[in-house]
């Protein structure tokens, strides 16, 4: 870019890496240190076969337990939606709904990677990846970039004449292993980010217009739309096969087709949220455009939940 | 290498998409254990298919891992 002289800064944190680089960026310029910070995520993914990037990815994960024993991501989300459909009563019909859901959305966005609707079968009897889990409970393996530019409000004039309000942020860390969390149905760093996001926003769960949901699986989601306060714990299946996260439903949740559909290019996952909650609240969001689009979160996961960045964002 | 001892199953899954490392190994199963002395562990199963609930028992180490099996 030819841009030298000033900081340049790289964040690892895992499939959460460009939402921990915004969050740093947004503490930065809150702080009055820099007025303006460039915030860019990047991962190309496509180059390598599926057994090379699942062990890249496996990375994250605890590797001198859980990782040598032969855990993948997948394994890790399988085990929790296991664990989950069996103290909640979470069906694989659950699950299907979000992934059909996010696809029909993902068909309507331009920018999506895979552009395709998919019925509730196909969605049930997908190929086996780890069980429960099927190819259609997955998120796909992308290449993509996102950036975003944050400046104080008093010069955001001079970029742009629909800014996008930060009304709070937090970010948060959690074990990485599984078998040292006391729940695995739940994700500690999620509840503890969103709760100071709330507060610094001055808003409640039930005041969310849209979310952007890191839905790395189907069940990631499930679980986020319940630790971000959304619904009762338990209730995030239930709610999601009732259609209530749909475009058209009670709480829109990932319109872009999410990480399934609009597709996970890990390094760019977090602001790519950022991203696709600015186009609604500005009104561009075209053929998913939302009625309801002043109050926006993002949800940006780390690991299996070692990091978290909740973001609030409202229409200027 | 301590034996972790007997324990009941916490999670599992069958994994059908491995790492280059365990391409070989498919099918596997994956638990974590709730181990009898209060800890939990990540291990193989072993043999018949164990489910949640399940009480097993350890059975060996491979290459640092500890596979457990169905008790009786």
């Amino acid at each position: 870019m030819g841009i030298t002289g000033i900081p340049a800064t790289r964040f690892e944190a895992a499939c959460a890496s460009s939402g921990a680089a915004f969050f740093h960026a947004v503490s930065a310029v809150s702080a009055g240190i820099y007025d303006v910070v460039l915030v860019t995520g990047v991962e190309k993914m496509t180059s390598q076969t599926t057994p090379k990037v699942t062990e890249i990815l496996a990375g994250a994960g605890d590797l001198c337990g859980e990782v040598r024993a032969g855990a993948t991501f997948p394994a890790l989300f399988a085990m929790i939606a296991r664990r989950h459909m069996f103290q909640f009563g979470t069906t694989r019909e659950m699950m299907a709904a979000v992934a059909v859901k996010n696809h029909a959305n993902g068909a309507k966005n331009p920018l999506a990677h895979m552009r395709k609707v998919i019925t509730m079968e196909q969605a049930l009897n997908g190929k086996p990846i780890a069980e429960p889990l099927t190819v259609y409970d997955c998120s796909l393996v992308s290449d993509g970039a996102a950036s975003v530019l944050i400046a104080p409000i008093e010069r955001a004039s001079e970029f742009t004449d629909k800014p996008v309000r930060v009304l709070g942020i937090a970010q948060a860390s959690d074990n990485v292993a599984l078998d040292e969390k006391d729940d695995i149905t739940t994700l500690r760093a999620v509840k503890i980010s969103s709760e100071k996001a709330y507060k610094m926003a001055g808003v409640k769960p039930a005041d969310i217009q849209l979310a952007e949901v890191h839905d790395c699986f189907t069940i990631a989601e499930i679980i986020a739309i319940e630790d971000l306060g959304f619904v009762e714990k338990g209730q995030g299946g239930p709610f999601s096969l009732a259609g209530k996260t749909c475009i058209q439903g009670q709480l829109p949740v990932n319109t872009s087709g999410g990480l399934k559909a609009k597709g996970h290019p890990v390094g760019a996952t977090g602001v790519g949220q950022i991203c696709d909650l600015a186009l609604q609240m500005r009104g561009e969001a075209g053929e998913r455009q939302v009625a309801r689009n002043k109050l926006g979160l993002a949800q940006n996961l780390g690991g299996s939940g070692a990091t978290s960045v909740v973001t609030i964002l409202g229409a200027a | 290498m301590t034996n972790p001892g007997s324990g009941t199953v916490y999670t599992e899954t069958v994994v059908y998409s491995p790492p280059e490392a365990y391409v070989n190994d498919v099918p596997y199963q994956l638990a974590i254990i709730q181990l009898d002395n209060g800890r939990r562990l990540t291990g193989r199963i072993h043999g018949e298919r164990a489910q949640i609930g399940d009480k097993v028992a350890f059975f060996e180490f491979r290459n640092s891992v500890p596979f457990f099996r169905k008790a009786a």
